[in-house]
């Protein structure tokens, strides 16, 4: 990892464990003033816990123009970044994607191509309706690999994250509290329930969060629907397509609602933040996921809207392309947060109740 | 625009009045000396405020009787206090929490290494910045109009009455005739000379903690004109911080916890105090002072290597060196005379098994001039630490006599259109000494009172 990040954000951590006024936004700070001196990985394990709401840099009396130049924000994100990168599986992946719009975009494109490719070449093997334009096993053939890699690649990882922060023990009851903490985004609510600081500078609002929790639940409808699916096709022998009230479509329809809209609504979030409070340099790439993930929703959406009409088989592709980019890129871009995230919620869990057994 | 009502300054009490004022319907503006991102004087330094609550009251346990709030400021001002304006602000205190609350601030329970201060002081949200970001928010929503780099420079006193105030902005000085005017300006502490006037060239030295814009320019202005004044510019509340720290707004990370645990020597590598007369919350306030009689106001901490994490961590790593010897030549002290002290203080120190970091534990020397009566432990185990100390100034106590409606006076008569609030006329409730958080109680309290006195006036 890159000292200079790390040693910037050590030098202000130093600072607040003097201060401590901003103890109760969020889950970084009383980790924080559990140290008296902060190694690489302490630095690691709090960026990783921080979510980048802005509170403790509009409340602090020291930032710049003051010479302590104050930004934990920024220099927690910088580390953050930087801890991906460094951890990424094969190592320099991430570091393509990460922070490169445009090589995110590339990838989907090259996504979409190679969908085509294979639509054009393998295409229908006399299968009905989606399976006439991609026959059934050389979907799975395509996206088997794709799913797989990528969760084999995170958990490379967050095997090196743990190492790298020397979180100790992997306990159940930790991971449970890790899940729950994420699934209400109760660090997202600001300490005082008011929300972040996001996008108007002091103002605290809920619209991060909110849109925040449409993204992930819309997602993970959309993998439910995809799931089911996939049920529906092995286990009971009913392939797509399927009806209005099938579980596929009761799930993925309001998952890609969801998704999308979320993900709009991040993206103009996003554009009004003050990008000095973030990751240097990161912007494009964030950009350019958000939105990569919200066409996934929004395509898959159209898709449903088209049915059977002619234009199906090109949506299809593009659809598919993008899902395909998407999964891929999973471990080299902003999606890699969330594994990076419940893996520093569990760390935390784990310290706090071994202090807790400790006194 | 014709505004109802101007306020000087944009810390925490001007900012109670403005909403207060707004809220009851009167056109205000707020001249904040400070540009935006320095804006709320000494209040953006701030992290609590001290509260009675007859039960449990948002973050604060228990309760807090007005008689024991009053009783602990009492031992703190050696009775130098104006009692009626200390049982109103000490009565207010307690609507104010929830006050603040509907007007957006936001409390957190009492920081790691502040438990003592759990039941009666409420700690804000962020800080003091938070609280202040969250007032200026509700202010421009009842329309309060905020003019940022705008010092004021005179009030024009016509008889009675303020006619008219003069600010400067954007380089041109500018002229406002507002029916009534608030003074929530702050002291006179960021104005060395002016301390230098009344402390002697040793004030030089001092750091200034906090805002380097409460400069007294309108208190100076007014007691010039005859108005009303209370206590004297030697009166300042100031404490012993890292010396490294910078001239002003150093704030609160630059204090330093470790004198219980130390020796403290001059510049000659004496010691002059007793380090351990009483737990350091309550002795913090008098090493500014005894820091100050010292040649060039500085004073040098010791430890060893067993106390290093007995306080809270501060700002700037201490000096560190395998050796005394060494210490003192890194420290610019003379080694033999440093050698000297430690061992005189080492050979009186007597059993230590009692040692017990948080309480006062008798732990003591003897035959030694001055004791150090309480955690006396020999100096010998490397590294060994070293901290400088400097005279940090909080607030000066000079200010604006105000009577229970925060109106100032001239002679024996009111000025018809001029209230205080805040730091500026602290002076009229405590004489001297200070109590953790009551900084912002006056503020809030009188801020409020002030907004509605000028608005009923206003209106
Ligand atoms: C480091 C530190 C920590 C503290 N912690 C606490 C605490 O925890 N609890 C507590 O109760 N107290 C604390 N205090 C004391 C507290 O800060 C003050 O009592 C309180 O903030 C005073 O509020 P105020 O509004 O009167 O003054 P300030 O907040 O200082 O506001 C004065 C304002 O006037 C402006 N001003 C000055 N001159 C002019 C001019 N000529 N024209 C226009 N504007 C002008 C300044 O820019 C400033 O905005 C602390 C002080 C310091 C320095
Ligand atoms: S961000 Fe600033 S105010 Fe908050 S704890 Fe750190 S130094 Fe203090
Ligand atoms: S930006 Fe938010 S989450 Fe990150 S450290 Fe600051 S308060 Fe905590």
């Amino acid at each position: 990892m890159q000292t200079d990040l790390l040693q910037e954000a050590r030098r202000q951590a130093e600072i607040c464990n003097a201060c401590r006024y901003c103890e109760g936004y969020c889950s970084v700070f009383p980790a924080l003033h559990a140290h008296r001196a902060f190694t690489d990985g302490d630095m690691t394990q709090l960026a990783n816990l921080c979510h980048n709401c802005r509170g403790c840099y509009h409340a602090c009396q020291y930032t710049a123009p003051h010479e302590f130049d104050l930004n934990l924000p920024q220099a927690l994100a910088n580390v953050r970044h930087d801890s991906w990168e460094a951890f990424a599986f094969p190592t320099g992946a991430a570091r393509a994607f990460q922070k490169n719009g445009l090589m995110i975009a590339l990838a989907t494109v090259i996504g979409f191509a190679l969908l085509l490719w294979a639509a054009r070449a393998i295409g229908s093997m006399g299968g009905e309706d989606f399976y006439a334009v991609l026959s059934h096993n050389a979907m799975v053939a395509i996206f088997v690999p794709a799913f797989l890699f990528p969760l084999a690649s995170v958990a490379v990882s967050l095997r090196r994250y743990w190492r790298e922060t020397q979180a100790g023990d992997l306990r159940l009851p930790d991971i449970v509290a890790a899940f729950g903490s994420a699934a209400r985004m109760r660090n997202l609510s600001g300490g005082h329930g008011d929300g972040c600081n996001f996008e108007d500078e002091d103002r605290f609002t809920h619209a991060r969060r909110i849109a925040h929790q449409a993204v992930m639940y819309g997602f993970l409808l959309c993998f439910a629907s995809t799931t089911s699916g996939t049920v529906l096709h092995y286990a009971f022998d009913m392939p797509a397509p399927y009806g209005l009230l099938s579980l596929p479509k009761l799930l993925g329809i309001p998952g890609g609602v969801l998704l999308t809209f979320g993900c709009v609504w991040l993206l103009d979030l996003k554009r009004r933040a003050d990008p000095a409070l973030g990751a240097t340099g990161a912007r494009s790439g964030e950009i350019a996921f958000t939105a990569l993930l919200g066409f996934v929703g929004f395509s898959g959406l159209a898709l449903y809207a088209v049915g059977q009409t002619g234009m199906m088989p090109a949506l299809l592709v593009i659809h598919l392309g993008a899902v395909l980019a998407f999964f891929l890129l999973t471990p080299f871009t902003k999606m890699a947060h969330g594994f990076y995230r419940l893996t520093a919620l569990t760390a935390d869990a784990a310290r706090i109740r071994r202090s807790k057994a400790a006194s | 625009m014709n505004y109802d009502i101007a306020i000087i300054g944009g810390g925490n009490a001007a900012l109670c009045a403005a909403i207060t004022a707004a809220e009851k319907g009167a056109r205000v503006i707020i001249l904040e000396a400070a540009p935006k991102p320095y804006r709320g004087g000494n209040s953006r330094h701030t992290r609590n405020f001290r509260c009675m609550h007859s039960g449990p009251l948002g973050p604060l346990v228990d309760s807090y009787s007005e008689a024991e709030y009053l009783d602990d400021l009492l031992k703190v001002t050696d009775g130098r206090t104006d009692i009626g304006l200390a049982r109103l602000a000490i009565r207010t205190s307690e609507e104010c929490l929830p006050w603040m609350q509907e007007r957006g601030v936001r409390f957190q329970p009492s920081l790691s290494g502040t438990l003592s201060l759990a039941r009666t002081n409420a700690f804000f949200l962020g800080g003091g910045k938070g609280l202040v970001n969250a007032y200026y928010r509700t202010a421009e929503k009842l329309g309060v109009t905020v003019c940022y780099d705008a010092p004021v420079t005179h009030l024009e006193l016509d008889d009675d009455r303020i006619v008219f105030l003069d600010y400067t902005h954007e380089g041109e000085t500018r002229r406002l005739s507002p029916n009534a005017v608030i003074v929530a300006s702050g002291g006179f502490q960021a104005d060395t000379d002016w301390l230098a006037r009344a402390w002697g060239p040793a004030a030089k030295n001092f750091l200034i903690r906090g805002t380097p814009y409460n400069r007294g320019v309108v208190l100076a202005d007014l007691l010039e004109q005859g108005i009303e004044q209370v206590g004297d510019p030697t009166q300042c509340h100031a404490v012993a911080i890292d010396g490294r720290a910078p001239k002003f707004d150093g704030g609160i990370v630059t204090r330093l916890d470790c004198v219980p645990f130390s020796i403290v020597v001059n510049k000659h590598a004496e010691r002059f105090y007793d380090e351990g007369e009483d737990v350091w919350p309550k002795r913090y306030a008098i090493w500014g002072r005894l820091v100050a009689a010292q040649p060039d106001q500085v004073g040098y901490v010791i430890i060893d290597g067993k106390s290093l994490n007995l306080f809270m961590p501060s700002v700037f790593p201490p000096i560190k060196a395998d050796t005394l010897e060494g210490l003192a030549v890194e420290m610019g002290l003379p080694p033999d005379r440093l050698r000297a002290t430690v061992d005189q203080f080492n050979a009186a120190c007597g059993d230590t098994a009692a040692f017990h970091p948080s309480e006062l534990d008798g732990v003591t020397t003897t035959g030694l001039e001055p004791p150090k009566t309480n955690w006396a432990r020999p100096i010998v185990e490397p590294p060994f630490y070293g901290y400088s100390l400097r005279t940090g100034v909080t607030f000066t106590y000079l200010g604006l006599k105000v009577d229970e409606t925060a109106q100032c006076s001239i002679g024996n008569r009111p000025v018809g259109n001029l209230w205080a609030a805040g730091e500026t006329m602290a002076g009229s409730i405590l004489g001297q000494g200070y109590l953790a958080g009551f900084g912002m109680t006056i503020g809030t309290v009188f801020g409020r009172i002030a907004g509605r006195e000028a608005a009923d006036y206003a209106n």
